[in-house]
């Protein structure tokens, strides 16, 4: 199990993991966990407590049992997978999505998700899960970055406010996998595969959390379970 | 906060659901500035000397890399002046890796700073290491696409970079001396003052902002959300995993380490060790096995008796 040293004060990073705020319909609410090993870990949590559900931080294979869901948050794809590997996560949690565990991946997250990453560093450590192919900073170093607006037709209402740090794009889509939204140029940055769910951006970045509700409906609709898992 | 933001219109084309309205392609903003720290979080940006150091520190798992002709260690060992590196360095370091490269401009030198930002680095760290080029004023940060980080000792340095534009933060700590009591202290004063805005009754703020010598309408701010407005890493002394979960455990974001992975026995397998602490920072077993025969640390460096000229986090105001 985790360990976890209740130490000096917490700062703004130091979120708990599934001991914080109740959420309204406590025996409904899904446990959704965020892998905690870099990135902006903090925007997800937040945001899953405010849509009602119960985020829980996984950094050792023990936390994904009885998670309803997980989000890959956004981060550097190489340190999470390298982190991924050292800590014998990669096995149980590829094991987690076969047996139908909806995981959401942003921009590192889709990354790590994706079947093909088209520039991948020589051995660096992925799920490849998702039958997309990627390529990482494709639209160019962080002067480049950009927000816009994107439409979703899955998400319903207005056009969705989106970020793009350093982001990938999401080059080809396998069969059977729905885009979710385009650039105007055509380029896609979100795709779907049943309970697998890729977005080249950052909706934890902007205070719309429409994309946390729909993954949270993906959940609802998937009934699966982590298969238990030995400590590492 | 006001930005500069860059305004930017896409070249006319439809989107995939057939709607024909242009969307607007915004550059640079704050979101943008601060967003890229934000993906840096829980992570250890590692100061690196050359391509292959760089391509190391990204084996090992930095989430970004600081290129640098001379890590600060050998700055205070050389004396003089100490300015931007090489762009010819920069641009090999910058070619050399996938992760995001940073490197440092001089106090007020906006001009290294315009240097750097054409040279494409992701962030600039605005450098008390570096021999202070303005001893007055600090670089106007919103005149730039690119973001900065600043060093700071307590909330009034920190809120006052920020006025300037900086979208990352870092507490100096006394850099190159592998000592990590300047770091604890500056991010225990940063954080406590951050804790102390919370509690205070809003009646107070404006004195509070007087005394800090800060913007008020950020002390505002903090008094509301009870946290910094941009991410905060720690800095300056770190040499071991258990001075890397120190900090995070103190409530930063992530850790820079300078000298602390190049100047020790084995930077390799130090760096990689730095990392896993810094992920699992509140987890003593695991700090304690990654700990384990790594190899001997920088040497270190008495800050207490130091003579104050060679002070490193007193450059900056």
């Amino acid at each position: 199990m985790v360990t976890v040293a209740n130490g000096t004060p917490s700062g703004p990073a130091d979120g708990p993991a599934d001991v914080g705020v109740p959420p309204v319909a406590v025996g409904s609410a899904p446990r959704i966990g965020v892998l905690a090993l870099q990135g902006d870990v903090a925007e997800h949590v937040a945001a899953l407590r405010r849509v009602g559900a119960t985020p829980v931080e996984v950094r050792l294979p023990a936390r994904l049992d009885d998670l309803d869901g997980l989000i890959i948050p956004g981060g550097e794809s190489t340190t999470i997978g390298k982190l991924l590997a050292e800590w014998a996560l990669l096995a149980p949690l590829r094991e987690c999505i076969a047996e139908g565990l909806p995981v959401w991946g942003t921009c590192a997250g889709a990354i790590l998700l994706a079947k093909d990453v088209r520039d991948a560093l020589p051995g660096q450590p992925l799920l490849g899960v998702l039958d997309i192919a990627v390529r990482r900073n494709a639209f160019g170093r962080q002067v480049q970055s950009f927000e816009t607006v994107l439409d979703v037709p899955r998400l319903g209402g207005a056009p969705f406010p989106a970020v793009f740090i350093r982001a990938p794009q999401i080059e080809s889509v396998g069969e059977g996998v729905e885009v979710l939204a385009r650039l105007p140029d055509g380029t896609i940055v979100a795709a779907r595969r049943g309970p697998l769910l890729a977005t080249a951006f950052h909706p934890e970045l902007t205070g719309d959390d429409r994309f946390h509700r729909f993954f949270v409906a993906v959940t609802r609709e998937s009934s699966a379970d982590c298969p238990p898992v030995a400590t590492r | 906060m006001t930005e500069t933001a860059t305004h930017e219109k896409l070249a006319q084309g439809t989107n995939g659901a057939g709607h024909g309205q242009q969307a607007e392609r915004r550059e640079s903003t704050a979101l943008i500035k601060r967003g890229l720290a934000q993906m840096l979080k829980g992570g250890v940006i590692m100061d690196v000397v050359t391509p292959e150091q760089a391509r190391l520190a990204e084996d090992a798992g930095a989430v970004a890399v600081m290129a640098l002709e001379r890590v600060p260690s050998d700055i205070r060992a050389a004396g003089g002046v100490a300015r931007m590196s090489d762009p010819e360095l920069i641009a090999r370091i910058i070619e050399a890796v996938t992760i995001p490269v940073m490197a440092k401009a001089r106090i007020g030198h906006f001009v290294e700073a315009q240097v750097l930002e054409a040279l494409g680095v992701d962030y600039i760290d605005e450098s008390e290491v570096l021999t202070p080029a303005d001893e007055e004023h600090h670089i106007d940060k919103h005149a730039f696409k690119v973001p900065f980080v600043c060093g700071c000792r307590d909330l009034g340095e920190a809120l006052r970079r920020l006025g300037e534009g900086a979208a990352m933060l870092r507490t100096k700590g006394e850099a190159g001396t592998g000592n990590v009591v300047e770091a604890v202290r500056h991010a225990r004063a940063v954080l406590g003052e951050v804790r102390k805005l919370r509690t205070m009754p809003p009646e107070e703020l404006m004195s509070e902002a007087k005394r800090l010598g800060a913007p008020y309408e950020l002390l505002k701010q903090i008094h509301e959300t009870g946290q910094l407005p941009v991410v905060n890493f720690a800095a300056g002394g770190i040499a071991t995993p258990a001075d890397a979960a120190l900090l995070m455990q103190l409530g930063v974001d992530g850790v820079f380490v300078g000298s602390g992975i190049f100047k020790s026995e084995n930077p390799a397998v130090r760096a990689k060790a730095i990392v896993q602490a810094t992920t699992h920072f509140r987890d003593p077993g695991i700090i304690a096995e990654v700990s384990k025969s790594i190899g001997g640390a920088m040497p270190g460096l008495e800050v207490a008796t130091m003579p104050a000229a060679e002070r490193l986090a007193t450059r900056g105001w």
